[in-house]
């Protein structure tokens, strides 16, 4: 319905306000609450967002600050600081979106009706998921570093920890930054060398991929970092179980890796809400079906889906977010003024790897083009290397922190383009055109190779 | 892109052996597939070969967590039917391209 005219036409309706509401007020649901209220008609809209509580963590923090990079309090702000005058705030916990009814009930039994819904309601780490993560060990010998807890726990125990087996280990292929663990892994390298104990502690990285990344270019050089820092990467590990008595995990094929320090990345989940309401994917996950271009729900037209809880197959990341949300203001005004949602999302990532030693990697990337070499062209800073160690991408990490609160949550553009773009990156040559084979004998030794 | 020769049916494949071309796949393929992942195919293999064929149909992205949960197989057992990588090497055999892990 074009509801611009089903007011101006209905002049007793004038008055009846159409609902906007937010659900979460992490980066993606502040960074689309300051993006609508710029462009909405507020006289025909009430815009509302509900979160459960008044903390924004700045969640790339998280990662230094098991090392003393910073501080706990450098991540922690009040959400509302991030809000434009005058938003309708509603602190409260989301228990089900009614979606036949245009409804959301909310823990404390209130109910709020909407004409728009935009989900922005994350992800987070589940340990209870597997037997014995969250057993006798945690928070003993046994860290996440993707909590505020975890994180500021964790580098409570590495400023005393003698040294011994260090493990970092995905329990998911599917999880919130998958560049994380891998910083984690070179930033706790240089720690313990610039501690003059790095001989003391043995360093290994369990994934269940098949090597230290998903895409094979980014992977080849990320391994090869790996190799020269000796951190040791033991692929192909499913976690089944942690083996609290024996300190060790136990695979799905009954591979063992013992650990004196687990540093765990638990089953990424996304939030109890979209369980309730009875929008989960298949992988039991709570991640809920998205159109991957357009953002909007795969069942219902006016709701619309946008950061990590969503079940797009691109990286669950802030700079994700932001890519989105370039895409879902367009839509969302497009759609209520009844016009088709003509914006698409490319699956658009771009994210720093930080490697230790005052230097980063910067990775770049869509749902079809893999992470590639070159130069990202990027003013003032750029242009940045890509899938190459840097002094310039460390700076763009820590000046990240800056554009994150000034720049990402309040909605402005950043000067990064929204669709990816080739420019600068070096594409491998094309595999030249196999001629097609005419004997039957080469096709037998082909066969051969191949399988 | 390369072609393998499989009961006297060239079959499209990518340079890692997985099919291109889904439609060319049939049983007998199938079990010529698995021999050469020492595999001897049964009944509760191509239950699972065919739970992966309907969902690559159906554009659902595939993981181990989600064979788990198809209520076809448990993990463990997902792991006994197909050793090693089981959603890799069940996925060549069920002639569907290799899963992508997002990045």
């Amino acid at each position: 319905m074009n509801f611009t005219s089903y007011l101006i036409e209905n002049p007793l309706n004038r008055h009846i306000m159409k609902k906007l509401l937010i659900l979460g007020a992490g980066t993606a649901g502040t960074m689309m609450l300051n993006k609508l209220d710029k462009r909405i008609d507020k006289k025909e809209w009430e815009i509302t967002i509900i979160d459960k509580d008044d903390t924004h963590y700045y969640q790339p923090g998280f990662l230094f600050i098991p090392f003393g990079i910073y501080k706990p309090s450098d991540v922690v702000k009040s959400r509302k600081e991030f809000f434009p005058r005058g938003t309708n705030f509603i602190m409260d916990e989301v228990e089900k979106i009614e979606a036949n009814k245009n409804e959301v009930l909310l823990k404390s039994g209130n109910k709020l009706d909407y004409d728009v819904l935009v989900v922005a309601t994350g992800t987070t780490p589940v340990p209870s998921e597997t037997e014995g993560l969250e057993g006798e060990l945690w928070y003993k010998d046994i860290f996440d570093f993707y909590t505020f807890e975890g994180t500021t726990l964790l580098a409570k125990k590495l400023r005393d920890w003698k040294g011994g087996k260090l493990v970092i280990n995905l329990a998911e292929t599917l999880i919130k930054c998958p560049v994380a663990p891998l910083e984690f892994a070179f930033l706790a390298d240089a720690y313990f060398t610039e501690k003059g104990m790095r001989d003391k502690v043995d360093i290994q990285y369990v994934t269940p991929l098949s090597g230290a990344f998903t895409k094979p270019i980014a992977t080849k050089m990320l391994s090869q970092l790996m190799e020269e820092k000796n951190i040791h990467v033991v692929p192909d590990f499913y976690l089944e179980h942690v083996d609290n008595e024996n300190k060790k995990i136990v695979s799905y094929d009954g591979q063992e890796v013992e650990f004196d320090l687990l540093v765990s990345v638990p089953t990424n989940m996304g939030s109890d809400m979209v369980e309730n309401s009875n929008m989960s994917d298949e992988d039991d996950l709570n991640f809920i079906p998205t159109n991957k271009q357009t953002l909007q729900h795969k069942e219902h037209e006016n709701i619309f889906v946008i950061g990590d809880a969503t079940n797009l197959p691109t990286s669950k990341a802030g700079s994700v977010a932001h890519f989105e949300g370039e895409i879902l203001i367009e839509n969302i005004m497009s759609f209520i003024k009844g016009e088709p949602l003509e914006a698409k999302f490319d699956g658009h990532a771009n994210c720093f790897i930080e490697t230790g030693f005052g230097k980063a990697a910067l990775i770049d990337f869509n749902y079809t083009t893999e992470p590639l070499p070159g130069q990202f062209p990027l003013p003032i800073l750029g242009p940045m290397g890509l899938l190459k160690e840097t002094r310039i991408n460390h700076m763009g990490k820590l000046a990240f922190k800056w554009i994150y609160w000034h720049m990402l949550l309040t909605g402005k553009s950043l000067p990064v383009s929204t669709n990816m773009s080739m420019t600068g990156k070096k594409a491998p040559k094309p595999e030249m055109e196999k001629p097609p084979v005419e004997n039957k004998k080469e096709k037998v030794e082909k066969e051969e190779v191949i399988l | 892109m390369d072609t393998i020769t499989i009961n006297n049916e060239a079959i499209k494949v990518n340079e890692e052996g997985y099919f291109t071309d889904p439609s060319q796949w049939n049983e007998d393929i199938a079990k010529e597939m698995a021999k050469q992942e020492n595999i001897e195919l049964t009944d509760r293999h191509f239950e699972v070969l065919n739970f992966l064929r309907t969902k690559y149909a159906e554009e659902v992205p595939l993981s181990i967590r989600k064979v788990g949960k198809s209520g076809i197989v448990d993990i463990k057992e997902f792991y006994k039917l197909f050793p090693g990588g089981p959603l890799k090497i069940s996925s060549k055999i069920a002639g569907i391209p290799k899963p992508v892990s997002c990045v």
